[in-house]
């Protein structure tokens, strides 16, 4: 690498923004920003220093200061810093700078390490260092006393550098390995404590899930690679702002279902979803940082880092997916928030819901709301931290996950309470908290996605809407199982220390105010922060210019309805989960408890059947093949060796006799010869000599 | 003079110091008829010098060196023919047969 490099690269962005300006009209209009400077060439430090640090705390965690707890807090501080400091550059000038070096090049595609720095990353970047700061302090009191507790930070790091290659990649191998590498950190997180056996088999089921959906992944990534000719995301966007008609257009509808696989794998999409819920087995900060906050949502990074080529004005690319990520998006969020009523594991309900969040926020990038997308997944991520850290504390206290165990909590743990309510209302979207900003901004683009023609969106509105009903009726029941009513579990809960609550009440200050930086009609910074994008110049997103009255006025009421039937229902105290639950719906309670029977329904169709011809495929080649090699290598090494005694005894042995034989026999006779008489010695030498002299002369 | 006449010298001289150290039974003449077969061979090369007329005469300074080493010869071998004497009361080479194989 050379600074060089990045300047002339740099320059040449320049060029082709102040080249492509023609394309800003109808856009938002935004300038380049910056593109060069010591902040965004360095940039590359923010992945770095949390890989690092994941390997340093697994080569010396155990021997460094609190076990390598201060190691992994340290590289998390400096991301956080480094993000804010970008984040705030960002608001006030806007930051465009793509820096990059190539690793390697195969035929004409070069393999290149970067790190992108514009409002798309930074935005991540600053969720990950604040939200991953605040959770790594957290998570020093609630692993206090764990078994692998350095290994757990060194995991914990290692999944933090991985989530960061794979928002600062400007290119799909980058984000490959990205990808690859927060599953094999989810994967060991969330067998964390492996010694319970269905712990595992979560890690498993994680894993193969998001297998399934990489390898969709990989497919697209090739395709589009293959059709632009380069790995690039500025190569692929390139082609699509221009409206070429090359290789891509043929190939988009393809390329793109294929990324959105894998995007769905990520961020558990119905049907792909099943293994989100599972993953809560993984300790709670886990579950807060990666299966609530970033990790989950890079799903929807990758929808937004190739949004124009989803949007597709001209309908030439991948518009035609669209509509199937909006359907995807708005199944997930309605038939998932329905599971989050029948569970009775408080994580469990935080995690339908993450699932539920997750799909207004797929759902709003298939309705072509990239703003309001990616403005649900800033938002989400600090209250969904915030109420996962908040179950933590709970769990902390009671030692169970189970509701059944809990009540009357407000009590005995203030600051965890007040905290966790703060985040509810949050998540309902009351205003104003920052819930209703961002929910209310994906709605109303839905509303302007279907009056624009696309008819599809309309329906999934209905579906928003009345998801916004489940939430807040879902989340009023938990919040009364946990808080109201009496304590049912054993011992005497107590609040948690402050390394746990004081990130509560900073994830809670986020949760209240991290909707205010896009409020419609007051101030739009946080649009115009993540438009900050190369090369394309205006995203052509829709974004609300004013407050949508007529859904607001839809839903806070209905909102306010499901926080009051859910109070209705469970704010009474009762004893028993039985008489608690005594509200079935006939039909569809126990379709909900069986969790609509995918799970059964992938093992009935996916798991036994493969798996019992597998199993007896592996026993067969195991019988046979393996056998019969071993057998054949055993039987082979006899032979060999019998052979080679055979030839030892025979003929190295031989030689050596034979040798010694002929060396004794031809000494005793020749030793005849040597009669000790010097005269005769001298009369041989001279016939010798009169031998090679008569020789010499006759020749 | 012609060649031929140093030839025949060196000839006979040397068979008559192969004969002697062949057929001798005290080691000091066969030490003696070796003496015999160098001065044949100085002769030879003294005499093929001056018929070749080497301009450097490698034949005559190779007589000298022979010369030089001769006496060096004798001197050792006489030495060592002393305490063979001394030490077995014989010079005769028929009763020194410890190298018999």
């Amino acid at each position: 690498m050379t600074m060089h490099a990045i300047t002339t690269f740099a320059a040449q962005i320049v060029l082709a923004t102040e080249e492509g300006g023609h394309a800003a009209e109808g856009g938002h209009g935004i300038e380049p920003g910056i593109t060069s400077g010591v902040i965004v060439e360095w940039a590359w430090l923010i992945v770095v220093v949390p890989l690092v640090t994941a390997f340093l705390i697994t080569l010396f965690g155990r021997k460094s200061p609190f076990k390598g707890w201060l190691l992994a807090e340290a590289a998390m501080a400096f991301v956080a810093i480094y993000g804010t400091v970008l984040f705030l550059v960002n608001a006030a000038q806007g930051v465009t700078y793509y820096g990059h070096v190539q690793v390697a090049e195969i035929g004409s595609y070069a393999i290149e390490w970067g790190w992108a720095v514009d409002g798309l990353s930074i935005m991540m970047y600053f969720l990950v260092g604040v939200v991953g700061l605040l959770v790594f302090t957290y998570a020093k009191g609630y692993m206090d006393a764990d078994i692998r507790y350095t290994w757990f930070f060194a995991s914990f790091s290692l999944f933090a550098g991985g989530m960061l290659v794979l928002v600062a990649s400007p290119n799909f191998i980058q984000l490959i390995v990205g990808w690859e590498l927060v599953g094999v950190a989810s994967f060991l997180l969330i067998g964390h404590y492996w010694e319970d056996f269905a712990n595992v088999d979560a890690a498993n089921k994680a894993f193969m899930v998001n297998k399934v959906a990489d390898a969709a992944l990989f497919m697209g990534a090739i395709i589009m690679a293959v059709s632009v000719g380069s790995f690039d995301f500025n190569d692929v966007i390139g082609v699509v702002v221009n409206g070429e008609h090359g290789m891509l257009s043929q190939y988009a509808f393809w390329a793109g279902l294929l990324i959105f696989i894998g995007a769905m794998g990520k961020s558990a999409q119905f049907p792909l979803h099943v293994w989100l819920p599972d993953a809560m087995a993984g300790p709670t900060p886990v579950s807060a940082l990666m299966h609530a906050a970033t990790m989950v949502t890079a799903g929807v990074y990758l929808l937004g880092r190739l949004f124009p080529f989803y949007l597709d004005v001209e309908g030439i690319f991948a518009a035609d997916v669209r509509n199937i990520i909006i359907v995807i998006g708005g199944l997930t969020l309605f038939l998932m928030g329905f599971l989050a009523i029948v569970q009775n594991d408080i994580k469990k309900v935080l995690a339908y819901s993450t699932v539920s969040q997750l799909g207004y926020m797929v759902a709003a990038m298939g309705a072509g709301a990239y703003t309001a997308g990616l403005f649900h997944l800033f938002t989400h991520a600090f209250f969904k931290a915030l109420l996962f850290l908040g179950a933590g504390s709970v769990i902390h206290a009671v030692h169970s996950n189970d509701m059944s165990d809990m009540g009357g909590l407000r009590r005995f743990m203030p600051r965890t309470y007040w905290t966790f309510i703060l985040g509810t209302l949050a998540l309902i979207g009351i205003f104003p908290f920052a819930g209703f900003f961002s929910k209310d901004e994906i709605l109303a683009s839905m509303r302007h996605a279907g009056m624009e023609g696309q008819s599809v969106a309309t329906f999934i509105l209905v579906l928003g809407v009345a998801g916004a009903f489940i939430t807040a009726f879902y989340m009023t029941r938990a919040v009364a199982l946990t808080f109201f009513g009496t304590y049912k579990g054993h011992g005497h809960p107590h609040e948690s220390p402050a390394i746990m609550t004081l990130p509560l009440i900073g994830l809670a200050f986020f949760a209240v105010t991290a909707g205010w930086v896009n409020i419609p009609g007051v101030y739009t910074g946080f649009t115009e922060w993540l438009a900050y994008r190369i090369p394309l110049v205006g995203l052509g997103d829709h974004h609300a210019e004013s407050f949508d009255w007529s859904l607001i006025v839809v839903i806070t009421p209905l909102a306010l309805l499901g926080i009051a039937i859910g109070w209705y229902l469970y704010g009474k105290d009762r004893d028993t989960q039985l008489e608690r639950d005594r509200f079935r719906i006939p039909v569809l309670w126990p379709l909900f408890e069986h969790l609509y029977y995918i799970n059964d329904f992938y093992s009935a169709v996916f798991v036994r059947p493969l798996l019992g011809p597998i199993a007896r495929a592996i026993l067969w080649v195991d019988m046979n093949v393996i056998d019969g090699v071993v057998n054949a290598i055993g039987g082979g090494s006899l032979a060999v060796a019998t052979g080679v005694r055979a030839a030892d005894e025979n003929l190295v042995d031989g030689v050596y006799n034979a040798t010694g034989a002929a060396t004794g026999g031809s000494g005793s006779v020749l030793r005849r010869s040597f009669t000790g008489r010097i005269q005769q010695y001298a009369a041989f030498s001279f016939v010798g000599v009169i031998v090679i002299a008569v020789v010499f002369i006759i020749l | 003079m012609t060649i031929i006449q140093f030839v025949l010298v060196g000839s006979a001289l040397f068979s008559i110091g192969l004969y002697g150290v062949l057929t001798r039974r005290n080691a000091v003449l066969i030490l003696a008829s070796v003496e015999l077969m160098l001065a044949a061979v100085n002769i030879n090369l003294v005499a093929f010098d001056v018929y070749l007329k080497d301009p450097a005469h490698a034949g005559q300074i190779f007589s000298l060196f022979i010369i030089a080493l001769a006496a060096a010869e004798v001197g050792i071998g006489i030495a060592i023919i002393l305490m063979i004497f001394r030490n077995r009361q014989s010079a005769d080479p028929d009763d020194l047969r410890l190298m018999r194989g």
